[in-house]
Formats: C-alpha cells, sequence, structure tokens
C-alpha cells in the first residue's frame, strides 16, 4: 500500500519534472545542456528538501522557486551565450547529446561517403574512359547518377541503420540502374541516352529515398519528411555550387598568375569530383542543419508563388487578349514541362511546411490561383499538340514530353480539385498531403519505365 | 539580513572561484557551500549561479567536463584554470584594499551600527 503510494508520488514529481524540462527546452536562449544542467541541480535540490521532511510536490515547488524566474534565467543566458540567438550554421553544436558516441561518426562516416562518391567518377578514367574527352562522353552522361548516388544511399542506410531486406532491395535497384544504362547498344547521339541521361537520376533519386525512410516507404509522413529534403538538398547544392564556382575561378586565375595551367586540373579533378561529393554533403548539411536554420524551400516558396500566378495570369490575360495561339514547335512542351515542375514545386512546398491544422487563407488561395491557371494553360498546350503530333509521329522524345505533361497534369488537376475543396472547408488539408506522397510512386514507376522500357520500344533510335 | 543585489553580483566571481581552487565541483555544491560559509546570509537566485559559471568558462577561468560518478547523475564539474588562480588572486587583492578600506571607517565612525534596517531597505 505504502509502496504503492511511493511509487504514485515518484511519478507524479517526474512528470513535473518532464513538464518543467520541456518547459526550458522551448527557449531558444538555453540549449540542451543547459537544460540538463539546471535539471541536475533542480533534482539535487529537491532530494535535499524532501530528506529535510518536505512532500515531493512542496519540495518541487521550493525548488523551482529559488531556481530563479524563467525569463530571467534565460535573460542571463542569453546575454552569456548571445551567440545563440543567432542560429549556428557550424557543426551541430551539441556534443554532449545522448546520441554522442553516433553523431561523433557521422561526419568520419559522411566524410568517407562523399569521398568514394569523388573518387568513384574517376574510376572509369582508369579504364581508359577519357572524362574530358568527346568520345566517352555518353558513357559519363547515362552513368552521371550512378557516381554519387549509391554513395548517399549507402550513407544513409548506415545512418537510418535499415535492414538487410532493404540494403537487398536498394542494391539490386542500383544494380539494374547501372545494367539498363549500359546494356542496350545505344548510339552517342540517340534520342534514347538523353532521355536515359535525364531519368536515372530521377529513379535513382528515388531509390535513395527508399534509404532516406529507413526503409519505411508506405508511411507518408516519412515520404513527406524525404519531398521536404529534396528541396532542401536541392538548394544546398546551389549554394555549394556557387561557393564551388568560386573557388574554381581563384583557382584558374591564382595559378595562372604564376604562369601554369590549373585548366586540366579543374577539368578532370576539382569539377566532377567536387560536384559528386557536394551531392553527399549538402545531404548532410540538410539533415544536420534540418532543426537549426529555417528551412529555405518553404521561404522561396512565399516569395515566388504570388510572383509565378501573376506571370500565369498575365499570360493567360494576354493569350485570350491579343488571341494568338501558341506556337507550338518543337521545345515547347518541354518549357510547359518545366513550368509544370515549377508550380508543383511551389505547391508540394507550400505543403510540406504548411501547418496541417491550420485554417484557409490568402495565401492558399494564391496557390489554387497558380494552380489553376498553369493548368488552363497546360490544357491549352496540349490542345494545340494534338493536332500536329500525327504529323510529326511518335518519337522517344516526344512520347517522354508528353507522357510527362501528363502525368503532372493529372497531379495538379486532382491537386487543383482537392484544394478547392479544403478552401471552402470540405475536406482536410492532409488529403492533399496524401495525394502528393502516393503520387511519387507515379513518378518512379515512370522514370524506370523511361530508362528501362523506352529503348525496347523504341527500338533503340 | 539582506545583501543587496550588486553587492551578491560584486562578490560571486572571487567565491565561487575561491571554492573550485579547492578542487574541482558543480553547480549544486557550489551553492551549498557558498551557503555555508555565509552561514546562510548570501542567498542567490539559484539558476543565475550558471550563466556566471558559462562566463567564467568562456574567459578560460574554469573549465568544464561532463561526468557521471559511481552511482549518480551525469554532472558538469568545474575545475579552475591556471589562468583562474592568477584572476582569484587578483580579485583577492583587490578585495583586501576595499576591506581594509571599510575597516578604516568603521572604526573612525563609531556611530554606524547596523541595528535596525533602514526604512527604505525594509520593504525589498
Amino acid at each position: 500500500m505504502t509502496v504503492d503510494r511511493d511509487r504514485d508520488r515518484d511519478h507524479d514529481l517526474e512528470g513535473q519534472i518532464a513538464e518543467w524540462r520541456a518547459y526550458m527546452h522551448r527557449r531558444r536562449e538555453l540549449h540542451h545542456t543547459d537544460a540538463e544542467e539546471l535539471e541536475d541541480h533542480l533534482r539535487s535540490r529537491i532530494s535535499e528538501l524532501t530528506e529535510g521532511g518536505l512532500r515531493d510536490d512542496e519540495a518541487f515547488l521550493i525548488a523551482v522557486k529559488r531556481m530563479g524566474s524563467l525569463d530571467e534565467l534565460s535573460r542571463e543566458f542569453a546575454r552569456e551565450h548571445s551567440e545563440r540567438l543567432w542560429k549556428q550554421l557550424v557543426l551541430p553544436a551539441e556534443p554532449d547529446a545522448p546520441t554522442a558516441a553516433r553523431s561523433r561518426r557521422e561526419l568520419p562516416v559522411m566524410v568517407l561517403c562523399a569521398a568514394v562518391a569523388a573518387l568513384a567518377i574517376k574510376v572509369p578514367g582508369w579504364f581508359g574512359l577519357d572524362l574530358s574527352g568527346e568520345d566517352d562522353a555518353g558513357f559519363y552522361a547515362r552513368n552521371i547518377s550512378l557516381f554519387a548516388l549509391p554513395a548517399l544511399a549507402a550513407y544513409f542506410a548506415w545512418q537510418r541503420r535499415v535492414g538487410l531486406r532493404v540494403i537487398a532491395v536498394l542494391a539490386s535497384l542500383f544494380v539494374l540502374g547501372a545494367v539498363a544504362a549500359n546494356v542496350y547498344p545505344l548510339a552517342d547521339d540517340s534520342q534514347s541516352i538523353v532521355l536515359a541521361a535525364i531519368h536515372l537520376p530521377i529513379a535513382l533519386w528515388l531509390v535513395v529515398g527508399v534509404a532516406y525512410v529507413g526503409g519505411d516507404w508506405r508511411s507518408d509522413r516519412r515520404r513527406m519528411d524525404f519531398i521536404r529534403f529534396t528541396g532542401e538538398w536541392l538548394i544546398y547544392f546551389a549554394l555549394l555550387g556557387l561557393g564551388g564556382g568560386v573557388l574554381t575561378v581563384f583557382t584558374a586565375g591564382t595559378f595562372k598568375a604564376i604562369g601554369l595551367d590549373a585548366g586540366e586540373f579543374i577539368g578532370s579533378w576539382l569539377l566532377p569530383c567536387g560536384a559528386m561529393a557536394a551531392v553527399i554533403v549538402s545531404a548532410w548539411l540538410v539533415e544536420a542543419k534540418q532543426s537549426v536554420i529555417e528551412n529555405m524551400a518553404p521561404v522561396l516558396t512565399r516569395v515566388f508563388t504570388p510572383l509565378f500566378a501573376a506571370t500565369l495570369l498575365a499570360f493567360l490575360v494576354a493569350v485570350i487578349w491579343t488571341n494568338n495561339g501558341i506556337d507550338v514547335e518543337r521545345d515547347v512542351l518541354i518549357l510547359f514541362d518545366l513550368l509544370l515542375v515549377i508550380v508543383l514545386g511551389l505547391l508540394l512546398y507550400a505543403i510540406s511546411a504548411r501547418d496541417l491544422t491550420a485554417r484557409p487563407g490568402l495565401f492558399d488561395r494564391l496557390q489554387l490561383a497558380l494552380v489553376v491557371s498553369a493548368l488552363i494553360i497546360d490544357v491549352l498546350v496540349l490542345v494545340a499538340i494534338t493536332g500536329r503530333i500525327t504529323e510529326w509521329g511518335f518519337s522517344p522524345n516526344k512520347t517522354a514530353a508528353l507522357g510527362e505533361n501528363l502525368i503532372l497534369l493529372t497531379n495538379l488537376a486532382w491537386s487543383a480539385w482537392l484544394f478547392l475543396g479544403f478552401i471552402r472547408g470540405r475536406m482536410p488539408f492532409a488529403s492533399l498531403e496524401r495525394w502528393q506522397t502516393r503520387y511519387l510512386t507515379v513518378y518512379a514507376v515512370w522514370a524506370w519505365a523511361v530508362v528501362l522500357a523506352f529503348p525496347l520500344v523504341f527500338d533503340f533510335a | 539580513m539582506h545583501i543587496t543585489k550588486d553587492l551578491v553580483a560584486a562578490s560571486a566571481t572571487p567565491l565561487v572561484l575561491g571554492i573550485l581552487a579547492d578542487g574541482e565541483s558543480y553547480g549544486y555544491a557550489i551553492l551549498k557551500q557558498v551557503n555555508d560559509l555565509s552561514g546562510g546570509q548570501l542567498e542567490w537566485t539559484d539558476g543565475l549561479l550558471y550563466p556566471l559559471l558559462h562566463r567564467l568558462e568562456r574567459l578560460g577561468h574554469v573549465e568544464s567536463a561532463w561526468d557521471t560518478p559511481p552511482g549518480g547523475r551525469r554532472r558538469k564539474y568545474y575545475r579552475i584554470t591556471d589562468q583562474g588562480r592568477v584572476e582569484l588572486a587578483e580579485q583577492r587583492r583587490q578585495w583586501a584594499t576595499v576591506v581594509d578600506a571599510l575597516r578604516g571607517i568603521w572604526s573612525t565612525t563609531q556611530s554606524i551600527r547596523p541595528i535596525a534596517a533602514p526604512a527604505w531597505e525594509a520593504g525589498r
């Protein structure tokens, strides 16, 4: 009986301390380790007071009171650690976290994976395939994704501690990709080789996604995480690319000043190895900085959604006003595919950062306007094109471009429908999120179909 | 007796450094020791000790390490550095001067007696 009551009281106390801890964690000025240090203090004080005869809850109250007001405490910590108010960009600054051992190994493993990726692109060179030569450009174009992405998948497989079954799936998909890229007898100037060079990276990126979600690819939430990751990764990759560009310019310039030509080194080492390593480093940065800096993709989305919506609406008005038909040239389909990709990207990253329970607002209406105008424009393009498709016949390029257009159109049309339902308050926002995460499968199937089936269907054209 | 905030703040650094000069310690133990040394008169707000410790660490007067004593909780222990000892000696000289000067005052002006707190102090 008394034992039970004691246990209850212990339970109460732990609950109270946990609540207090959660309260501390909400303060940006207080790091995890500070909270831990203060908690140790709180517990010491409580045990002293209870030994003196106080009840747990009384001791807790007094201990918290003596700790001082949280505002005052935060102010003092902020004064001492003003750098914390600037979000830190370098390394995870909390080596004392419980998972310290593993996160200490994180950096070496990341560096290892990046080194593997950087060296992988040099390996074909040892077998006489010249990276900078014209002759082997086709080989490198087909295989570009096979240098860095396996290393990236391996990094995530290690980090997420995936099971053997998932590793087997990952490995066999990469092997399948490698076989598909290299077995078909495609001429270097064929359309299929260009399509493979574009679609294999997409297919393999989604394979990386399997590693990213730790094999849990059925979970919508995890897929959404992967979508978020993809956007942030692109941004980091672009930033690293900018930095790499500056590095390249300085390397070339400084060596030129002393009469040495660094062009050879830059072309065959700095650029290819740097780009491959950057794939891994960006991924690691996204993961390491997940909670530390603001996610950039949603911010950019906020800025560009209204601008794109305005542009598309203006374009629609111009089409109606001038009564000009869209000039359907060969490249126009690709252009409108890219437009749909951008609109879809804006939609995805708006979704990824949205509070699922928030009520629809002005931004959502803007988003809907953007999607609907993109849809109308695309339908106009499709109508204009179908008239001429018989004239052209079905080449691999046109089939791929048309297929992608239809896939994106379907996605956006249904998204618009769900969005409308949400704005009228008939549909929860989560259904839109679920639709987008489920649709990832369609992209995967399509990308693999282009890589695997198109060369066969179009007789290696 | 209530010791004013300014005085508490001014004496905090030499007290903490002095306690750590005797050997490494952690926040709660330091606070207990301050309490014992002052006979319970010197009361700090518990939490504010930590920003002070962090400041001393940043200045290089102390260094810290997390450690788990056998059968205890994980704790952050602080240790004084050589630079901290130099700082402590310097503080000690300064305080000795202040105390000497005050002692001179107390002996010449006999009229000051700490009998009752002045009215403007009582409400604090």
